[in-house]
């Protein structure tokens, strides 16, 4: 039907008629996407404002004080105690990023490259663990690197430590190791997108030119891998610095990180427009590592060529 | 040669994933194991099976109301953000205007943002509004974030979706709703009763954004987050999360088996037939 009408002679009209389904469907999906775009609005985007704007106000016990004031800015930024919660969560998100996307990295190629008709059963059994509770996750972390854990008693067990060590748990590292797993699938599934769209072609004519299964892998496949791990970088390093439960449960003195303080303040402490100044600062300052790990990633690939 | 050397790379590799893989299970199974162990602390060697920190469960009166709000939110939660996820990855896959990417990305954003910032965010504003903290609010928090993962499971079922069955049966003279209930439905029901189990799943798991939105009434999570403190009270939270663990498996492993009925029901015709 409609191929009929492009090729009938009054040109003009059909284009005419063209333009008004075409606006119509605009409205059409426009309409039909608003519910969830004004749910949206009204619980992301408005709420965010608002922790904006508080971030520039001050509280006096319970009133809001409105004067415009860079006052909680400079309290987050060179005290500290907030200073060096922001550095360690940065640290921290940075390295759990790291070595998400390293260890993921094989797994995803693993499954693009060897995963033959099991594909699809590999990566649900890679996703599966990740639906279940990230709470009970990182309480099964607890119950491994305790005083009393498993790690502890399962090593006094074959004779290789004489009593429990305390260092497994209540430090940053805890803190790294159980972020490291509890992100791993997030890390891997952008990686194998990203190797799926690689072009076998690429990879026989690099070899059928002379380069080892090394040379290709690091020339072809792994710069055409990029964009995915970019964004696996990026899916793991911006939702951990602000992680809340894993410093509280396995992180103790040494691992609490900016969430933590960003909940006093809105909880014991009750200084919201201090919380929502660090909540704030906390956001630009991963967006701007982000920006950074993009561009250091970029320029590797870059070179790789 | 090369093949021999292609399969040593594979060889390698297949060990590594296989590591992998126990890595990504081990941590959750000590729960299980743990919970049916006699000793109230967790560590080797296992003294004895037992049931009666399960038993010990349904006798918390605080445990079953802890419950009974789980479901209550899961369930809104997740019908509410499959019924907006339904519009959103219905216009995003059959329309085309302009700001769909934006609005689409708007939309997604929760999945890549720190929980705390969603929470505080919403937390200021709902007291800003002069709403009282409740399940309710609990409910709305979690529609934000389950919407992305509903889109995401619906816009594939969605997508590749042949319209010619719908402008056949609208000229064959049924009404928009007819259509919609008689083909549309019937081709996506699979892809959204997988979006409300895993809306559900994520509801029932989550924690800080309940945390923080709830007035005086506690989920699961919250629950367990309280019992955490409590050394003795270990064991019977090792069996809750045993039970949870059991319970997001098998929602997963049901909207995983309808995702791909789904995918595979509207990407080839034949498959109706076949």
């Amino acid at each position: 039907m409609t191929a009929a009408a492009e090729r009938s002679p009054a040109f003009g009209m059909t284009r005419a008629r063209r333009n008004a389904l075409l606006q119509s469907e605009s409205v059409q999906g426009f309409a039909l996407i608003s519910p969830t775009f004004v749910y949206a609005l009204i619980l992301l985007v408005l709420p965010i404002l608002v922790v904006l704007a508080h971030s520039f106000w001050t509280q006096h016990y319970l009133t809001i004080d409105h004067t415009f004031t860079l006052e909680n800015y400079r309290i987050a930024l060179t005290e500290p105690i907030y200073r060096d919660l922001l550095w360690r969560s940065l640290y921290i998100s940075l390295t759990v990023s790291f070595f998400t996307v390293i260890l993921a990295y094989p797994i995803a190629y693993f499954i693009s490259f060897h995963g033959g008709r099991h594909k699809s059963l590999w990566l649900f059994l890679i996703t599966i663990p990740f639906w279940t509770s990230y709470l009970l996750r990182v309480m099964s972390w607890k119950v491994i690197l305790g005083y009393n854990g498993v790690l502890n008693s399962g090593l006094m067990g074959l004779g290789i430590i004489d009593e429990p060590s305390t260092a497994l748990l209540y430090n940053s590292s805890a803190v790294i190791i159980t972020l490291t797993h509890a992100w791993a699938a997030f890390a891997i599934l952008p990686i194998f997108v990203s190797l799926e769209k690689v072009d076998r072609t690429l990879v026989e004519a690099a070899t059928d030119l002379g380069d080892g299964p090394l040379h290709s892998f690091l020339r072809v496949t792994l710069p055409l891998s990029a964009p995915g791990v970019i964004s696996a970088a990026l899916i793991v390093m911006i939702p951990t610095v602000g992680d809340y439960v894993t410093p509280k449960l396995v992180g103790g003195k040494d691992g609490v990180m900016i969430a933590n303080a960003i909940q006093a303040q809105f909880g014991k402490a009750a200084n919201w427009p201090l919380g929502a100044a660090l909540s704030v600062t906390t956001m630009l300052v991963v967006s701007l590592m982000a920006g950074a790990t993009v561009l250091i990633i970029r320029a590797i690939q870059r070179l790789a060529r | 040669m090369t093949a021999m050397r292609r399969f040593f790379a594979g060889g390698w590799l297949t060990a590594y994933a296989f590591l992998y893989i126990v890595f990504l299970y081990l941590p959750v199974i000590f729960l299980p194991i743990f919970s049916i162990n006699t000793a109230p602390t967790p560590k080797f060697p296992l003294t004895g099976y037992t049931l009666k920190w399960y038993e010990d469960l349904p006798k918390t009166p605080a445990l079953l109301d802890a419950a009974w709000n789980s479901l209550i939110v899961g369930v809104s939660a997740s019908v509410l953000a499959t019924l907006l996820g339904i519009l959103a990855a219905r216009s995003i896959t059959r329309y085309r205007y302009p700001g769909r990417r934006t609005i689409n990305g708007l939309i997604m954003a929760p999945l890549v943002l720190p929980e705390i910032i969603l929470a505080i965010s919403m937390l200021l504003v709902m007291l800003q509004l002069g709403l009282s903290l409740s399940l309710f609010t609990v409910v709305l928090g979690h529609v934000l974030i389950c919407i992305p993962y509903s889109m995401t499971v619906l816009t594939a079922g969605f997508e590749g979706f042949d319209r010619s069955l719908e402008e056949a049966s609208a000229d064959l003279g049924e009404s928009a709703f007819g259509t919609f209930r008689r083909v549309t439905l019937p081709m996506v029901a699979p892809a959204i009763i997988s979006s409300l189990l895993v809306c559900f799943t994520i509801s029932l798991d989550e924690f800080v954004i309940a945390f923080f939105l709830t007035g005086t009434e506690t989920t699961l999570p919250i629950y367990i987050w309280g019992q955490l403190r409590f050394a003795a009270k270990l064991p019977g939270v090792l069996a809750l999360g045993t039970l949870l663990l059991v319970a997001s498996f098998v929602l997963m492993t049901v909207a995983e088996i309808l995702r791909r009925r789904a995918a595979r029901r509207t990407q080839n015709e034949g498959g109706l037939y076949a």
